[in-house]
């Protein structure tokens, strides 16, 4: 018993920095938020004790919530951004997950030169985010960028590949998936090689084609691995906000406008900065992360219970 | 490394079974490496490109390799002709120096906590470090501001180095506790026999062996911190010299024109640093992720 006592004691020592943390820059910050949605705050009425100015937004009950979820477009049109946030979201991790699965299968047996392959496949990861949004935003420039160079030399046409069309939004699901294809890849290839090779070799007397031992072995064997990176592409690419912002910015782009960055276009590039409607985003945004991952785990766990 | 090398050995014996290659499936393997291999490096090669022509060749309508190249656009960017790049150089490695060193810090002793020690709440503790990765920076955008604004801390760099723990410390927790959970427990208890307090144990044993998790984990917040582009942009102050990379850049590119040439040579200085992190512990990352995904 007493052992016991003293095994919390270092327990809780330890967390306790974190949990610190935590609530005075996540919780507290969250819970202010949540009261910011309900009021008119703006630059105008916000507290600055620089200016030494004192907080003057007030109340407004749930007019931002009535304002925002009409769809109205001057508050962002929200049902039709979400739906625009969660074709992002799907095409990109599934595209990202595929790839990344390809690649990981391809690199995950012996042959000449897997190191060289592997080094440069995870390049794009170690590049800084903002660098890699503006070598793919000088790429895709419409006159002189290297793509429609090279599509043009083939006598394929020269989109505006960044312009006001729905273009634009294929192009920064092409960049997030070169971005975002590294960490699934290495993921996964941990994954693989966790599997037990004996497995195979069973398989493989017994006859298994490569189809049936993939199926068998293969998918069951990356299922935890799978579902967790799965899961975190999905909250990190519903909130992916510099791709967005640094490809097609920084003037918003209505065809590429999610959630997210409409939150930010509001907090920082609007006429009168409007926090509260910023917050009422972040908060919808929350709200619909965890449903999903709700569904998801409970998904998940179902899905267990049937293997 | 012995935990690399293991399955190496495992799949030359899964492959010795199946018997050789043929040609056409190795050609058809290599092609493909060599193609994905290319798209992953081509836009990091085509700044490099870039960086030696002048801003008016960038952008000239015929692809060359070579168009007046000179380094005339880092001698530029380097003698703050372009806005004071040294001085977002040190701000950057400042708050991403920091933000590393706070985050490892805070998430190895918890990870250590939550994965060797059953106290009442580790559970939840987990779960809510998952649940933290789903905050979008639009619902706590405001409020941090106001934090920072009350705490005398609005556009200075330590600000942003609280900002970033709150994002990196909650997933490099979740990693380091998934490659805490691999150490095996008797070393921890034969620790304990030979007179270690915890604290021992975790500093003078465990820490030692969880090094490729730690790096992983170091990586991955030194990244976070130096790429970090919405908080960066909207904290820190107007002025120049207070910019980090990621903000400063953007200088470069302006609503109706962009300085292509000196744009691409800053990115290749930044992307230096990060890529040599990068592939100091790049032989570390797919155990040290994979420990992390598979046992998270």
């Amino acid at each position: 018993m007493r052992r016991s006592i003293e095994r919390h004691w270092y327990a809780y020592a330890m967390v306790a920095p974190v949990v610190v943390v935590l609530a005075v820059l996540v919780l507290y910050p969250l819970a202010q938020g949540v009261w910011f949605t309900l009021t008119d705050i703006n630059e105008s009425t916000i507290a600055n004790p620089v200016l030494d100015r004192p907080a003057t937004y007030s109340f407004v009950g749930l007019r931002n919530y009535l304002n925002v979820l009409s769809g109205d477009p001057s508050f962002g049109s929200f049902w039709s951004t979400l739906l625009r946030t969660i074709i992002w979201t799907g095409s990109c991790v599934v595209l990202t997950y595929g790839v990344g699965l390809g690649l990981a299968l391809l690199l995950n047996r012996p042959m000449r030169a897997r190191a060289l392959y592997r080094v440069l496949l995870i390049l794009p990861w170690a590049v800084p985010v903002f660098i890699s949004a503006f070598a793919w935003k000088f790429m895709f420039n419409s006159q002189f960028g290297v793509i429609n160079q090279v599509l043009g030399a083939f006598g394929l046409g020269q989109p505006v590949w960044l312009g006001q069309t729905d273009l634009a939004l294929v192009a920064v699901v092409i960049v997030n998936v070169w971005v975002g294809v590294p960490f699934m890849m290495l993921a996964l290839l941990g994954g693989l090689q966790s599997i037990p090779a004996d497995l195979y070799e069973a398989a493989e007397v017994d006859g298994a084609t490569p189809w049936q031992r993939f199926r068998d072995i293969t998918l069951p064997g990356l299922r935890s691995v799978s579902s967790t990176v799965v899961l975190l592409g999905i909250i990190w690419t519903f909130n992916m906000f510099p791709v967005i912002y640094l490809v097609t910015g920084p003037a918003a782009n209505p065809n590429t406008r999610i959630l997210v960055t409409y939150a930010f276009e509001r907090f920082f590039s609007g006429a009168s900065r409007d926090y509260a409607v910023a917050s009422t985003y972040g908060v919808l945004i929350l709200s619909v992360l965890l449903v999903f991952a709700a569904f998801y785990r409970r998904a998940l766990r179902r899905q267990e219970a049937f293997a | 490394m012995t935990i690399e090398s293991l399955p190496i050995q495992v799949q030359a014996a899964r492959v010795s079974l199946r018997g050789k290659r043929s040609m056409g499936r190795s050609v058809a393997l290599h092609a493909t490496l060599t193609v994905a291999s290319l798209i992953a490096v081509f836009p990091v090669f085509w700044v490099l490109v870039t960086s030696f022509k002048p801003d008016a060749r960038a952008v000239a309508p015929t692809i060359r390799l070579f168009d007046e190249s000179s380094l005339a656009n880092y001698r530029d960017v380097l003698s703050g002709q372009q806005g004071d790049f040294l001085a977002w150089v040190l701000n950057s490695v400042e708050i991403a120096l920091l933000t590393t060193l706070i985050a490892v810090f805070l998430s190895a002793t918890t990870g250590y906590a939550v994965s060797r020690f059953r106290f009442p709440g580790s559970r939840k503790l987990l779960l809510s470090f998952l649940i933290a990765q789903m905050f979008p920076f639009a619902v706590l955008i405001v409020p941090l501001f106001n934090v920072l604004l009350s705490l005398g801390l609005q556009g200075t760099g330590i600000g942003l180095v609280l900002v970033y723990c709150t994002t990196s410390v909650p997933f490099c927790t979740y990693m380091l506790k998934g490659y805490f959970d691999t150490i095996p427990t008797d070393i921890d208890e034969s620790g304990r026999v030979d007179g270690l307090s915890p604290f021992g144990v975790f500093w003078r044993l465990v820490l030692p062996l969880a090094r490729p998790g730690l790096a992983v984990t170091a990586f991955y917040a030194f990244l976070t911190a130096w790429g970090e582009v919405a908080f960066a942009s909207a904290f820190l102050s107007a002025s120049d010299e207070s910019k980090t990379l990621a903000v400063g850049l953007q200088v470069f590119v302006q609503q109706n024109r962009v300085e292509w040439g000196h744009l691409a040579a800053a990115s290749i200085l930044v992307s230096i640093p990060a890529v040599a992190v990068f592939y100091l512990v790049q032989r570390f990352l797919v155990t040290g992720l994979a420990a992390g995904a598979v046992k998270g």
